[in-house]
């Protein structure tokens, strides 16, 4: 079966602008793959519960103490632009 | 004089014992070893020289005021530059951490720390370690130094190519998909890949979350042993840490294998396989069988579609955790009108394409519509594949198999088309989908003089029966060669 691929779509969704020479190049190159790993696909699996995870653990409990975090001054220092105590970014809602 | 750079973990750690050298001089060596051998290379990102040799003086105060916190007080390490270090510089080969100083350490780094190691410095990686040759580094390919016109593997290449050349006594790499064991072998090392769970991955720069495990490279396999042991044990900051007592790592490792029922897999024996890897395996089969271990073929069909689901999962896994970098909180950051344009400038700019090609097929593989046929069919072989592993299990006591398909390859030889490169993580990769702890020893040379590895894989905790048979496997193989790099007199490139 043929791989169709929106590449426009995913790089959206993967928030890469990526120019429409790269993006076609990306795209054909994913066709490539995913037509290889397609083959999983004949194998039966039906009654099979999936495995996300190589250890059988459920949550990981601790108490709830206080404890110091990273130090603040120290972790805003590696940010590109921040204000005050926050991390500053450019506008996130539409021009109003 | 043997140069103090090309001693074992623990001949160095004895020489200091007997007080034949102290931790700076041995310190010094190797740095000095760096210093001809990184410009043929390039096994480093960064080398601390002040911190390195403020920790050799560290540990030589320490020896003389008595004090001794085991086989790597004063010993020269590297660290995979993956693993976040407070206050040096850590980029995980990416532009997008360029300049990147960390407020914290990896709980494995602050472990050798304790330990009193000397961390030399960190080393190259293929880009968010997705690669197998290094060469997807974006400060520049590290190369091997058996043949410094081949790649030395990836992702933990500059990692081999240290401790291979002497300019680290031993290293932390991470392995997701072969990442420890495939530059082992392809440098002619010890590598190996703990179980799941096993080293605490807080502070490793996720890449796939349920197939990342950290773990040693040395020259030998009783090297490897003490840094496993160093690094190994529960930590409360890591949630899919294993809880339970430190498994046992060296007890077994002088008692032979009389009586060991190994499994030759099948599928990894014939088709695809270089005709000299499969012919020196099989002749350490024999040698085996000749010590007294029961071989038999073993076959688990699944393996076959191991890479496949690999190279769904790892990249879903990606897609979520490479999310992070999205120049608001750390590294680089591009220019937007609003910050959504900004994190897709951003992200563009500072992701190399072999991590766009991972993020874009991992985003594909978990969106609405090809959920169930990609990521959800592959966790369902993930299962299958556990199945067999354990069915298997039940008939042996480890499996064995070639580390690597070939021996190192040549830079450029397999980037422009990544499927291709896909295919050297063939024989590793089961191992991380099934979470079981597996390891690389060297067994010999091809003919044109590049090392072979041989590939032991043991039930998840059993490391100590991976290392008893790493042992004897070292012990028949008789492999100590060190590349010319190393043992010439080579001058700086």
């Amino acid at each position: 079966m043929p791989v169709e691929i929106d590449i426009a779509k995913v790089a959206k969704l993967a928030r890469l602008a990526l120019s429409p020479e790269k993006l076609e190049e990306y795209g054909a190159q994913l066709v490539d793959i995913l037509e290889h790993a397609e083959r999983i696909g004949a194998l039966p699996t039906e009654g099979v519960p999936p495995t996300s995870h190589p250890l059988p653990m459920t949550n990981a409990f601790r108490p709830d103490e206080v404890r110091p975090s990273l130090d603040r001054d120290e972790v805003l220092g590696q940010a590109p632009q921040s204000e005050g105590p926050y991390f500053r970014v450019p506008r996130i809602l539409g021009e109003s | 004089m043997t140069d103090l750079a090309d001693l074992s973990i623990s001949g160095a750690a004895a020489g200091l014992r007997r007080g034949d050298f102290s931790s700076v001089e041995l310190t010094d060596a190797v740095l000095t070893r760096a210093g001809v051998t990184e410009s043929h290379l390039h096994a480093y990102l960064t080398l601390d020289h002040e911190g390195a040799r403020a920790a050799a003086a560290a540990a030589d105060q320490a020896f003389a005021a008595g004090e001794d916190s085991g086989p790597l007080q004063g010993i020269p390490l590297a660290v995979k530059d993956n693993m976040v270090t407070r206050g040096m510089e850590t980029t995980a080969g990416s532009k997008i951490l360029a300049g990147y100083s960390p407020p914290y350490s990896a709980t494995a780094v602050e472990q050798l720390a304790a330990a009193r190691a000397v961390i030399l410095g960190k080393t190259n990686l293929d880009e968010f370690a997705m690669g197998s040759s290094t060469e997807n580094s974006a400060y520049g390919p590290t190369r091997n130094p058996w043949d410094t016109d081949r790649v030395p593997g990836g992702s933990s290449g500059g990692s081999a190519a240290a401790v291979s050349v002497g300019s680290a006594l031993g290293a932390l790499g991470s392995d997701t998909g072969g990442s420890i064991r495939q530059p082992a072998a392809l440098c002619g090392l010890v590598g190996v890949k703990p179980t799941y769970g096993v080293v605490s991955r807080y502070g490793l720069i996720a890449f796939a979350s349920s197939l990342d495990q950290i773990g040693p490279f040395a020259r030998n396999v009783q090297d490897a042993a003490a840094l496993l042991e160093t690094v190994a044990g529960h930590d409360p900051r890591d949630a899919t840490s294993y809880r339970g007592d430190k498994p046992d790592i060296s007890s077994l490792l002088d008692t032979g294998v009389a009586g060991m029922r190994v499994g030759v897999l099948a599928e990894l024996s014939g088709d695809g396989i270089d005709p000299q890897v499969q012919q020196a395996c099989r002749r350490m089969y024999d040698a085996l069988a000749d010590a007294g271990a029961e071989l038999e073929e073993v076959s688990l069909p699944a393996t076959e579609y191991a890479l496949s689901a690999y190279y769904l999962i790892a990249p879903a896994e990606a897609s979520a955790n490479l999310a992070r970098f999205d120049g608001v909180r750390y590294g680089l950051r591009v220019d937007g009108e609003t910050t959504e344009e900004m994190m897709a400038a951003t992200r563009a700019e500072g992701f190399g394409p072999e991590v766009a090609r991972r993020i874009l097929l991992g985003t594909y593989a978990l969106s609405a519509g090809y959920y169930d046929a990609f990521y959800g069919q592959a966790q369902k072989v993930r299962t299958l594949l556990r199945n067999e592993f354990a069915a298997t299990y039940e008939d042996v006591d480890v499996i064995v198999s070639p580390t690597s398909p070939t021996t190192a390859f040549a830079i450029g030889e397999k980037t422009a088309d990544p499927l291709n490169m896909y295919f050297a993580d063939v024989c590793t990769i089961a191992s991380n989908l099934a979470g079981d702890p597996s390891g690389s020893v060297p067994i010999g040379l091809d003919d044109q003089g590049l090392p072979i590895g041989f590939q032991i894989m043991a039930p998840a905790l059993h490391e100590a029966r991976l290392f008893q048979l790493a042992a004897e496997v070292e012990r028949l193989a008789g492999f100590d060669l060190r590349p010319d790099l190393a043992t010439s007199e080579v001058k700086p490139a």
